[in-house]
């Protein structure tokens, strides 16, 4: 006697529709959470990852944190770019930007709502260290002149971050004259001018950092060990996609943290569905298990095609998550950056990675749903199964 | 009486399926209610604002800081009661896990102008007496077990060095809603400190903490203050406490609108399961239904059992849930102490919890209900499981 038909599976399924659909549609729902928050986590890495690039190296103040709270004054900042490490650009420049980050208050288009936003001043070589910025539109800004560019994202959502607007601080009004693109990375969340200007305006006589590209990647754990150990400097020297990486550490883990316990509660309640949808079916059922039994299919054969029916509805579930999930890939989430306080815009990002992992948790719940009312099934006596009615 | 039996009879004749639907109700609302919390537990510091406190910052942004001369001409402003001054630090108590804020303030103003903080009288002339004291919440205590009199050392980002200071006092909040894990310690401490290492950076105020004589004055004096500043190199912005903390929450929006919205999606996912329970329960039925109608029983007869049905296993499922919502929240809170210092049930989330649960067994029974209104009694003798 050979197998009962996967056909048998898949018509049972269609026979009950309404219960299919019902099942199927909680089970999709936990995929699609599953799946979001996973693609919401690895948006934020790939973004953070991006914005940083190996071969770069940045200093900043020893014990700070973030760019923000750091400062480096002329004199160490000199030192620092005597490294003989430094690569040189193509005009014989050598490589190293001297940088001054801070945080200004803007309101939001449509709602109004302030937000922090990263301010960058910036000299011409901070292009050069990171490629992964273009300009976009408009022109580049003039150095010397009050005139500053705007990330995509930051052009977009906040008031006077678009071409041709201002924004005042510092007593001064800085016209937006450019927009750049960064890709997927946190560049795209700041805003750019020129550093002397910038300090000048602010009243900071200290950088915030000082980043230079790395002739050989391979170097940094000595340039590291010979910046640390200067008795002259207090700094902290970190390669730039760590430093990157720390700063959403915090974030990072709350994602998980509330990932993983969303995950697990919702799962618990697909289940329980896909399990009270296979009972309901064995239990209907009763009349024809004996009569499959009675025509001489194993007990194994049975527990397989409700295995099959229950893995059939987990898959539907699965399929249909990552459907809903896909769309998510057009929505950017911008937030506070619980460690930086300023505002980073990432957006969700599918991988064949959380394709998997989102197919095999479906898979899972399926399985658990219905191993039980399968072995129920397989277990049933012929002569009893054929008499219930 | 003999209809209410009934319902419980029809409700508990398939023990298993309707006890994991029981529980998966219950898994459901305690998820919901956690969710709430979290988003609740996130307007914690909006709650415990007072109105008549005023935060007057730099405009451009937070990490500006302002003279210490404008302590003296914000005092004069009409309206304005008490005046503290106050920095963020930013310290860290050995290792970046161990998250609390910290801040350097005027001890005497600022004391006076948080009265929600009670600390024992002796423990507070303590920590005004002596230079180098903190004043730490009783959560922040209990979790390093700091005692009165101990040395803590924290490690400055925004002020760089070790600094140590002597635990002198530990508040209470006066309500369940205010923050316990603040830690407190003198301005003139920071100062004198920078004076030496960092002179640059000495006699600059993160925020001043305002105190005024009654609410109403609070957009008043916030313009005056303002107006004072304006054109000047450090531009101020005041506003009230509530909106100064709701901006920290407005920039993080994104995340509790995402909370929100997934602890509809939970609701939701019940929603199909319980359908699905009762679906199964009336088509299993449908014979009985018609019998019913055959003696005569009448349409809305039979929707009201099978809505009965749904709400007994839905009520028994929330309340199951409700129940199970405060020890989860305790534990969960405890483990999240980090993010929320401030983690309790609301009972407005209860209501909430309450309304879901029904709503769910409502929407449950419309389908089924419906198609046994429908059926014609024939067709529903006729039909099989």
């Amino acid at each position: 006697m050979g197998k009962i038909p996967f056909s048998y599976s898949i018509r049972n399924l269609w026979t009950r529709r309404l219960t299919t659909v019902l099942t199927v549609l909680g089970m999709a729902l936990v995929v699609f959470v599953f799946a979001s928050i996973l693609m919401l986590a690895e948006g934020l890495k790939k973004t953070l990852v991006e914005t940083g690039s190996y071969d770069n190296c940045i200093v900043i103040r020893k014990g700070s944190d973030s760019e923000v709270q750091s400062g480096i004054d002329r004199l160490s900042a000199s030192i620092v770019e005597t490294q003989p490490e430094i690569a040189i650009g193509l005009n014989g420049d050598r490589l190293v930007v001297r940088e001054l980050v801070v945080l200004i208050n803007l309101p939001k288009r449509g709602s109004n709502k302030p937000s922090n936003v990263v301010i960058r001043g910036t000299t011409e070589n901070s292009l050069m260290l990171r490629p992964q910025v273009k300009l976009a539109a408009g022109r580049m800004p003039r150095p010397g002149s009050s005139e500053i560019m705007a990330g995509q994202s930051i052009a977009r959502r906040f008031r006077g971050g678009g071409i041709g607007e201002s924004l005042h601080f510092g007593m001064r009004d800085w016209t937006v004259v450019g927009i750049f693109d960064a890709g997927n990375t946190g560049f795209s969340s700041e805003i750019w001018g020129d550093v002397d200007q910038l300090m000048q305006a602010f009243r900071r006589p200290v950088y915030s950092s000082v980043t230079f590209k790395l002739n050989n990647a391979a170097d940094f754990d000595k340039v590291k060990l010979r910046l640390e150990n200067d008795p002259r400097l207090t700094i902290e020297a970190k390669r730039e996609s760590v430093f990157y990486e720390e700063q959403s550490k915090v974030m990072a883990k709350f994602l998980r943290v509330l990932g993983l316990s969303l995950t697990i509660i919702f799962s618990a309640g697909a289940t329980i569905g896909a399990m009270i949808t296979m009972y309901a079916a064995v239990a209907n059922r009763t009349n024809e298990i004996g009569t499959l039994r009675a025509l001489g299919f194993q007990r194994r054969n049975i527990l397989t095609a409700f295995l099959m029916e229950s893995l059939l509805l987990g898959l539907a579930g699965g399929c249909t998550g990552l459907f809903l999930a896909s769309f998510m890939q057009l929505i950017t989430i911008s937030t506070m950056n619980f460690q930086t306080f300023a505002e980073l815009a990432f957006s969700f990002s599918l991988t064949i990675k959380i394709i998997y992992q989102s197919m095999f948790f479906s898979l899972i719940m399926g399985f658990v749903g219905g191993v039980l009312p399968a072995v129920r099934a397989s277990r049933m006596n012929i002569v009893d199964a054929l008499r219930a009615s | 009486m003999f209809i209410l039996k009934l319902i419980f009879k029809n409700a508990f004749r398939h023990k298993l399926r309707t006890w994991l639907t029981i529980l998966g109700i219950a898994v459901a609302i305690l998820a919901f209610g956690l969710l709430r919390t979290v988003v609740s537990a996130w307007y914690a510091g909006v709650e415990a604002s007072s109105a008549t406190r005023l935060v007057t910052r730099n405009a451009i942004s937070l990490i500006f800081t302002l003279p210490l001369s404008y302590e003296e001409q914000i005092s004069h402003v009409q309206g304005v009661k008490i005046v503290a001054r106050a920095n963020w630090f930013g310290g860290i108590y050995i290792d970046e896990k161990n998250f609390f804020p910290n801040f350097a303030v005027e001890p005497k103003n600022y004391l006076s102008l948080v009265p929600e903080f009670v600390i024992p009288p002796d423990q507070q002339d303590a920590f005004i007496r002596d230079r180098k004291a903190a004043l730490a919440g009783r959560k922040i205590a209990d979790k390093y077990h700091w005692k009165i009199g101990d040395t803590i050392t924290l490690k400055g980002t925004i002020f760089p060095g070790n600094w140590e200071f002597v635990l002198r006092a530990i508040y209470h909040g006066r309500d369940k809603s205010d923050d316990e894990t603040e830690f407190l310690f003198h301005w003139d401490y920071l100062n004198e400190t920078l004076k030496k290492t960092a002179s640059l950076r000495a006699d600059q105020v993160g925020f001043y903490m305002i105190g005024i004589k009654n609410p109403g004055l609070a957009a008043e004096v916030s313009q005056t203050v303002d107006r004072m500043f304006k054109n000047s190199l450090a531009e101020t912005l005041t506003e009230t406490e509530k909106a100064f903390a709701l901006g920290f929450i407005s920039m993080s929006e994104a995340i509790v609108v995402a909370i929100q919205l997934v602890s509809f999606v939970v609701i939701i996912i019940i929603m199909a399961v319980m359908a699905n329970t009762m679906a199964m329960t009336a088509r299993e039925r449908l014979g009985e239904y018609a019998v019913f109608k055959t003696l005569g029983f009448g349409g809305a007869h039979l929707a009201g059992l099978i809505f009965g049905e749904s709400m007994v296993i839905a009520v028994i499922g929330g309340a199951a849930g409700i129940a199970a919502t405060f020890p989860v929240a305790k534990a969960f809170g405890e483990a999240m102490g980090d993010y929320f210092p401030v983690f309790n049930v609301a009972a407005a989330t209860i209501y909430m919890d309450i309304a879901a649960a029904l709503l769910v067994g409502l929407v449950a029974a419309i389908v089924p209900a419906w198609r046994c209104v429908r059926i014609r009694i024939a067709d529903g003798l006729r039909s099989i499981g």
